[in-house]
């Protein structure tokens, strides 16, 4: 008997030998036989969250940080459905990551016994793939198969659901040397004729334009891109989520399309003859309309997951593979050759917008966002190695627009699913993958307060997090739409909020508030002295607005500058 | 136009209700599907009639390789194929109309597999066309009950969409 683990040590050792480091939880009921072998493997750190959806977002900083699978525990029901919305995040942004939730005994499944919920059936649109597992034999091939799948070929989440009698039950595990996925080969390797297709149009285009996503950065193919725009002079643009997989202060580095992107970005995709796709999958907020998209453009579309190739967008030549060794292989045989007259013309569109692009500044002295994002950006790129995790809405577009990106994996937001409450508890999830770097959660006064409670998880784990929250007072990007589209009628969008200072003061957290724009260098400079976490709170001007913006619906060359409307 | 799909599945639990949600969430319409086992065990056939001008059929097929469980999808549609679909109807039959009734069977070689007072059950194994031929001809006789089986389908020849290679490759 003394080879026998019960189901939960047998869970602990698996995620030992997945090579994990830390968890993110929070304990109960029917997940207390995991929480009992749990200080048996003390190689396994466990960060107690205050709520279980933090947990699942520290998890997603903590993967996007380090290139690992994160992994979150909560238990049956409440547990895990407060694991729902950070799953989903992690789907739509493609971040590994495995839930772990404990489950009612078998015996009591489909009985509505307490706190039960049918959680493989919640997650089944939201996960890669989850499982349910009642049988202590099972313990040890699904936790290698969820791994597995979590971090292979088109990252994403996986829910493993554990039966509270499976992981009190006991068995010699029988550990796999390989997983048995029949079903489940990803594509890694691009087809060699659609290659020198791409290789074709490339040569022959007169106005061709690359468009990097968060697939450039998953197949570490920031150099290949590199080498490609070099070789060809063809112009980068990056999508939010591919932010930082081509340096920004790069000639060749055009910055962000879209909805918020530079006008600029969004002309030269409307005027291009051809458009190169890596690792992006044509989301809304990037097309815009997309049945004007990109008019005049063959379609060059390489991703490691065939079903976004046609979902959106044509595509002329579909490039199923990694972006690495896609581009590696079109690298071997691709000629150089350049396109001066075309980036030349992007530069003077660029010239011509960019000063009001950046913002008009009101003649007050108050102090508007922009002041802070421009400061900010300096002196994060002085300072050395830092993240930067932001939530969602304005001050999002805002880090995106005014901050120089230059390295990868810096930048870490809820993009898909735009999940309010991402930025601080990623940025736990981040400080734990990254000790020694700076790592700021730079949220709004509305996205702050949906996981602020994790201020505790800050003080209790000793992280030392650098948190900044732009304040304006409202749900601002909300309050945009309504100012421009629903009649400036702001229907709920006013935030009371509380001092965010004595707050902090509150969690055993030191707290700075900023007025005016002269104090912002100094701010930021405190926190860097400061020795642990700090809190910035800038009360900035309440009514500003992101721009550009493209309407909803409208094509992206239809762009909304400054008001009073102006379309460009 | 109507397509068919021929997907092949590891017979794990819950693999059909990943298929259904699927064409549910993504708003694909389903005409008809049905499912059951293979000559090899632990790997199930389905067979799915998609209607191509309402949903698109390369979509589908890509959505449902994304799911892990899913071996093999092939679009059957241009292929020369068996079809079958089973019919069960209930029709309204007084002893005046049986006759009439039996000779209509005959025809169609459907079965009676069930006679009561005043009603029998038939039952018909066909290609859909031959099926839906024959409900439009029984109709008259007054329908009580009717069911359907989805559409099943093979490709006609050695090509074979068998289950076997997926789990020896396993």
């Amino acid at each position: 008997m003394s080879d026998t683990r019960t189901g939960a040590q047998i869970m602990c050792e698996a995620l030992i030998r997945e090579g994990v480091e830390v968890l993110f939880g929070y304990p109960g009921g029917a997940i207390m036989p995991f929480y009992h072998a749990l200080p048996e493997y003390p190689q396994l750190r466990h960060v107690l969250v205050r709520h279980e959806q933090a947990a699942g977002h520290m998890a997603e900083g903590y993967a996007r940080a380090s290139g690992k699978v994160g992994v979150c525990v909560a238990t049956s029901g409440p547990g895990a459905t407060n694991l729902v919305t950070a799953i989903a995040d992690a789907m739509m942004d493609s971040v590994p990551i495995v839930a772990i939730t404990g489950q009612v005994a078998a015996q009591f499944i489909g009985k509505d016994a307490f706190q039960e919920t049918d959680v493989t059936g919640i997650t089944q649109p939201i996960t890669k793939h989850n499982y349910l597992v009642t049988d202590v034999a099972d313990l040890a091939y699904v936790f290698k198969e969820a791994f597995h799948i979590a971090r292979t070929g088109r990252p994403g989440p996986v829910l493993i659901d554990v039966a509270k009698n499976a992981q009190q039950a006991r068995t010699v595990p029988q550990w796999p040397d390989r997983v048995n996925l029949p079903g489940y080969k990803p594509t890694y390797e691009g087809n060699r004729r659609q290659i020198r297709e791409a290789i074709r149009l490339i040569g022959a285009a007169q106005k061709p334009l690359i468009l990097a996503g968060r697939g450039v950065l998953e197949a570490g193919a920031m150099a290949e891109l590199r080498e490609l725009a070099e070789r060809t002079g063809i112009p980068v643009i990056t999508t939010l989520h591919g932010i930082g997989c081509f340096p920004e202060n790069h000639p060749l580095a055009l910055g962000m399309p879209g909805m918020h992107g530079w006008v600029h970005n969004n002309r030269a995709i409307q005027e291009c003859d051809l458009l190169i796709n890596i690792g992006s999958r044509f989301d809304d907020r990037v097309t815009g309309k997309t049945s004007t998209f990109a008019p005049h453009a063959k379609i060059i579309h390489i991703d490691i997951d065939p079903s976004e190739i046609g979902k959106n967008i044509r595509v002329d030549v579909p490039i199923v593979g990694d972006a690495q060794n896609v581009l590696r292989a079109m690298l071997e045989e691709l000629p150089p050759r350049e396109c001066r007259a075309w980036v030349e013309h992007i530069y003077r569109i660029r010239e011509q917008h960019m000063p009001r692009q950046q913002y008009t500044r009101p003649d007050t002295d108050m102090f508007m966002p922009h002041d802070f994002f421009t400061v900010f950006s300096r002196i994060i790129n002085e300072r050395g190695p830092y993240r930067v995790c932001t939530d969602v809405g304005q001050h999002q577009m805002w880090a995106a627009q005014l901050i120089e990106w230059r390295h990868p994996y810096t930048h870490i937001t809820s993009g898909g699913l735009g999940t309010m409450g991402f930025a601080l508890p990623a940025a736990i999830g981040v400080q734990i993958a990254c000790p020694d770097e700076t790592v700021w959660a730079v949220a709004g006064d509305g996205g702050f307060q949906m996981n602020i409670q994790e201020l505790a998880t800050i003080r209790q784990e000793r992280l030392p997090v650098k948190i900044a929250i732009i304040n304006n007072g409202y749900l601002g990007m909300v309050r945009q739409w309504q100012e421009l589209f629903h009649e400036r009628r702001y229907s709920a969008t006013p935030l009371w909020n509380p001092d965010f200072v004595k707050v902090a003061e509150a969690y055993g957290i030191p707290g700075i508030c900023v007025t005016h724009q002269s104090q912002v260098e100094d701010a930021i400079n405190a926190a860097y002295a400061t020795d642990g976490p700090i809190l910035l709170e800038f009360q900035v001007e309440r009514e500003v607005n992101v721009y550009p913006m493209v309407a909803p619906g409208a094509s992206i060359h239809e762009m909304i500058t400054e008001s009073p409307m102006e379309v460009v | 136009m109507k397509h068919t799909l021929v997907a092949l599945m590891q017979d794990r639990p819950g693999v059909l209700n990943r298929v259904v949600s699927l064409f549910r969430r993504r708003g694909f319409n389903i005409e008809s599907l049905s499912v059951g086992h293979t000559e090899t065990p632990g790997v199930s056939r389905m067979t799915i009639v998609v209607d191509g001008s309402q949903t698109n059929v390369e979509q589908v097929i890509k959505q449902l390789y994304r799911l892990i469980e899913v071996l093999k999808v092939s679009d059957v549609t241009h292929d020369p194929t068996v079809a079958r679909e089973l019919v069960m109807v209930k029709v309204h039959a007084p002893a005046s109309r049986r006759a009439e009734i039996n000779s209509l069977a005959t025809v169609f070689e459907a079965r009676i597999v069930d006679v009561a007072h005043d009603s029998m059950i038939l039952e018909l194994c066909a290609n859909p066309d031959k099926v839906e031929n024959f409900i439009d001809l029984v109709r008259p006789f007054g329908i009580r009950e009717m069911l359907r089986t989805g559409r099943v389908a093979m490709v006609r020849g050695a090509h074979a969409h068998a289950g076997d290679p997926y789990v020896k490759v396993a």
